[in-house]
């Protein structure tokens, strides 16, 4: 079985993200990047499944130099091979080049059978991107799954949304995305974290990919951010300490509030 | 005026609230169209009330399997129906599925995509809160026809009566091959409770509340306010509470009227999920907590005195006004 795993480097969530002033995109610079937990744990479902119905693991992402940190974390992990996608013409690139540019990588890899991603990434939250993957491969798309099996030629997903959950059945070749509930993800051992080095990661830029044509079209800005204010701090409000009769001094300001 | 496309919400019955609330951002731009995507009748059943909250035209996408297949026939009317009308722009619910019909939808067009928009002015500039509510980004959409997923509680829902046209589109056979079929469902066992992500009061309990069993008061507290009960990642993780409810970076955002979290300390990743909220009340025995800092209001103490009092409270002025 041929899989392939999506994922990003993303600022870490414990530390201040900051927009640059210039162009409002990303201020890498002042970020701790880190590989987004949510397509670590994709990854570990990947091997996972190398482990018992055996694959070759392909971790494919974008991004600039830096990324191949998070390409090697997971070779450290076990997968096989590194796809890393670098070119500065993506810098910024809006949700729906990046998921054309993801899709044309899948398919340099031959008969890839599943394609795993994270549910969301931490930094930019649109959820959209594996499935427009999905849909721009012709695969079926099960995402959100807290649970998934691959067995004879099918795979199944318990999706979980705020409506409700849902069991997911399709053929392979499928896309699976999945939620933090998944798995709990492995640690590189120092072993892997060595064999990671000699492990073979390809380069590629736009015009690997996409040999064929020119950028003008694929790279059009779709969006345009006109303005990005950081929001005011909240200022702490009222403190008070327990007496035995904060509950009811609280509905006192509620009701001040036009709250109850 | 020309159409605005607006991918309604329902349960084959009903329709979501958050429709509603589209068809109000929508007349921003234009004429509200809805498009229902159903086995054959649900539009005729929801027609009604689309058009008392003014959706000017009906375009019913019906087949019986569409509601067999996870996003595709959406994906597929919205597609179709762009195609016919040539709106001005097409409005989803950012919701789980909402975000993926849009992004499929907007490839397929090569349209610009902008997702979680908490306001929309009348040339179609959306306002998004990004990084866990530490920014406000004002986008506009400058390539192909804008797609744009509206997070829910966003807009108020209005009714606006108006008289509804009636269109059908005739929705292509699903391919199994390129398409996740819906087996089984479940529905979210909220009893009578709002949606989280819709709900205007919020009450969620962290690892304070120190036990499933713990979560009564949480409830308690929520139905006394008649609001929605969400979780912290940790109590969550600590098996307190099922993990739709979770509010944070990897759970839901919340924008409610009023959120009330307690036991909860307040990680950079839960406040991520409901800082946005307008009024905030914390409730924790540790004066450090730092939800404490960014709180309206903050009670330092044990919640399972408060809580319950407050409860008692709120429904004791209700009784009497």
């Amino acid at each position: 079985m041929n899989i392939v795993v999506l994922v990003k480097q993303v600022p870490d969530t414990a530390a201040e993200r900051t927009l640059s002033e210039a162009d409002h995109t990303l201020d890498r610079e002042n970020a701790d990047l880190v590989l987004d937990e949510i397509n670590e744990r994709a990854a570990e479902e990947a091997l996972m499944l190398k482990e018992t119905v055996g694959a070759e693991v392909t971790v494919v992402s974008m991004g600039p130099g830096s990324a191949l940190d998070a390409i090697r974390k997971v070779l450290a992990m076990g997968a096989d091979r590194g796809i890393h996608i670098c070119d500065d013409r993506l810098r910024g690139t809006d949700v729906v080049t990046t998921a054309k540019v993801l899709a044309a990588a899948v398919r340099t890899v031959e008969d890839v059978d599943l394609v795993l991603a994270g549910n969301a990434t931490t930094d930019g939250q649109a959820s959209a991107v594996p499935a427009i993957v999905a849909d721009l491969l012709g695969l079926p798309q099960l995402t959100h799954a807290r649970e998934l099996t691959v067995d004879a030629g099918r795979v199944r997903a318990e999706r979980e949304a705020e409506n409700g959950e849902a069991t997911l059945d399709a053929p392979l070749p499928a896309l699976v995305s999945v939620t933090e509930k998944i798995n709990e993800p492995r640690y590189p051992s120092f072993k892997g974290i060595m064999a990671a080095k000699r492990k073979p990661v390809e380069t590629v830029d736009l015009d690997d990919l996409f040999p064929d044509v020119d950028d003008t079209g694929l790279l059009v800005s779709r969006t345009h951010v006109m303005e990005a204010v950081p929001r005011p701090a909240r200022a702490a409000g009222i403190r008070v300490t327990d007496d035995g009769s904060a509950g009811r001094r609280l509905v006192d300001y509620l009701i001040a509030q036009k709250l109850v | 005026m020309p159409d605005v496309l607006v991918l309604v919400d329902h349960d084959g019955e009903r329709v979501h609230k958050s429709t509603y609330e589209l068809l109000t951002a929508a007349r921003r731009l234009g004429d509200p169209a809805a498009v229902v995507v159903g086995t054959p009748g649900t539009a005729a059943r929801l027609k009604e009330a689309l058009a008392r909250h003014g959706a000017t035209s009906v375009y019913a996408a019906e087949s019986p399997e569409a509601g067999e297949f996870l996003s595709t026939p959406a994906v597929d009317a919205l597609e179709l129906a762009v195609r016919e009308v040539s709106p001005a722009a097409v409005l989803v619910s950012a919701t789980t599925d909402g975000k993926e019909v849009a992004g499929r939808l907007a490839a397929r067009l090569d349209a610009g995509l902008l997702v979680d928009a908490v306001d929309l002015d009348s040339s179609g500039v959306a306002t998004q809160v990004v990084f866990g509510g530490s920014y406000t980004v004002r986008s506009q959409v400058t390539h192909g026809l804008p797609v744009i997923a509206v997070r829910p509680g966003s807009f108020e829902s209005e009714e606006r009566p108006v008289e509804a046209g009636e269109r059908q589109l005739a929705l292509p056979p699903v391919d199994r091959a390129a398409s996740a079929r819906i087996t089984a469902r479940r529905a979210v066992l909220a009893g009578d409770r709002p949606e989280l992500t819709e709900a205007t009061v919020v009450v969620s309990g962290g690892r304070g509340v120190a036990g499933a069993d713990g979560f009564k008061v949480v409830e308690e507290l929520a139905d006394a306010l008649r609001g929605a009960v969400g979780a912290s990642r940790a109590a969550v993780d600590a098996g307190y509470y099922p993990h739709q409810y979770q509010v944070g970076q990897t759970g839901k955002s919340v924008s409610p009227q009023l959120y009330i979290a307690l036991g909860i300390s307040g990680a950079i990743q839960h406040l991520a999920g409901m800082r946005t909220s307008k009024t905030i009340v914390a409730v924790n025995k540790d004066p450090e907590a730092p939800i404490l800092e960014l709180a309206d209001y903050a009670v330092v103490g044990d919640l399972f005195a408060v809580a319950p009092q407050l409860a008692q409270e709120v429904a004791a002025r209700r009784e009497a006004g």
